[in-house]
């Protein structure tokens, strides 16, 4: 097992101009790394993360896109990896953070950990597929999982770091959501 | 036929190639579709054949908003074809993006076994019924389609939710036909 922020540190060295579609705990470890311009914090409604992160795929195929999505949001969305496996954008990275928990929520347990996301990507038709528990793996495969041919999907298993702020009034600023527009358009 | 007997005709008739040529019109790349019984073979079944649309079928609406928000960053148009159940199941996701988010969410909703008649608010049928009251508690701009002298809502309505960054429903009374 991981610990998330240390994983995302990892995974930050090997992002440049990507957009980073994230959300809720993932979202939180994520943006304390740094301000950061294409993120995308603003999802609006839980489990519609890989949504927003397909649509954006599809809008600018000449750039690339990161979901860090939770284990429970995907499980509100578990179609979305059949519909993005069927569109098959060759830009999009599906990252799922598994902690078996929904921690932005009390850190209540997910109906049934023993989940296998990755599986269910592969039997989905996503184009590569792979799952991470082990920090020093990942560090040797993150950056070629990044340069894969997409839809790629993998799972990072992980323990969450310390307790988390959720400050949703700085995750959900119009301005930023105008900000992001501007450089994805550009 | 009679000129006044063809008037009341046309004011019966929806023809799914009005629509389309509508949509087509208003800039719409992106059909973001599930199957709904009144608009699948008037408009899902043809736009599924043109070219010109880029149609991707979902497996739950609520992922349709999603979509469509994020290819709004790109400034590329799309419109949400849907049944008004998944409208309904599709609330929360409405709410956060397209009316709290400002995103220029478009959707066309055909009304389930609805009477073309009578108006959405008379519908004898419940979930029909509540359709326009929610749009409306929500601020949701909303036009009503069940004659081919309805089509020429749709551009400004598309036009008008691109521009102002809102989003906008079409209500679809009556199957259109496939003509």
């Amino acid at each position: 097992m991981m610990k998330r922020e240390e994983c995302f540190r990892i995974l930050a060295r090997h992002v440049k101009d990507e957009a980073v579609v994230a959300t809720y705990s993932s979202a939180v470890d994520w943006v304390d790394l740094g301000p950061r311009v294409m993120n995308y914090t603003s999802i609006g409604a839980m489990g519609l993360d890989s949504s927003h992160g397909l649509g954006l795929a599809l809008g600018r195929p000449d750039k690339r896109v990161i979901v860090l999505q939770g284990d429970g949001s995907l499980l509100m969305n578990l179609g979305s990896l059949v519909t993005i496996a069927a569109v098959a954008p060759k830009n999009l990275i599906h990252l799922v953070v598994q902690n078996d928990t929904y921690e932005a929520n009390g850190s209540q347990p997910i109906p049934n950990a023993k989940i296998d996301f990755a599986s269910m990507a592969r039997a989905s038709g996503y184009a590569v597929c792979y799952d991470f528990s082990d920090l020093k793996i990942f560090e040797q495969q993150v950056g070629h999982v990044l340069e894969q041919e997409g839809p790629v999907f993998a799972t990072l298993h992980v323990t969450p770091t310390k307790p988390l702020k959720y400050d949703y009034p700085s995750l959900y600023d119009p301005e930023k959501r105008k900000a992001f527009k501007a450089q994805w358009r550009s | 036929m009679e000129a006044s007997a063809a008037a009341t005709a046309g004011q019966r008739e929806l023809h799914g190639s009005g629509i389309i040529a509508a949509v087509k019109a208003s800039g719409i790349e992106y059909i973001l579709a599930l199957p709904d019984i009144t608009t699948s073979s008037g408009l899902l079944a043809p736009i599924a054949k043109d070219a010109a649309f880029k149609l991707i079928r979902v497996c739950k609406e609520d992922e349709c908003v999603g979509i469509a928000s994020g290819l709004s960053y790109a400034d590329k148009r799309s419109l949400i074809l849907i049944q008004h159940t998944g409208f309904l199941d599709s609330i929360n996701a409405i709410r956060g993006i397209a009316v709290e988010y400002a995103q220029p969410i478009c959707m066309m909703v055909g009304l389930l076994q609805h009477d073309p008649e009578t108006t959405p608010r008379q519908s004898p049928r419940y979930g029909v019924r509540i359709v326009e009251p929610i749009l409306d508690d929500m601020g949701i701009a909303h036009h009503y389609l069940s004659a081919d002298a309805d089509v020429g809502k749709i551009k400004p309505g598309i036009d008008k939710a691109y521009a102002e960054s809102k989003p906008v429903a079409f209500l679809i009374g009556r199957r259109p036909k496939a003509s």
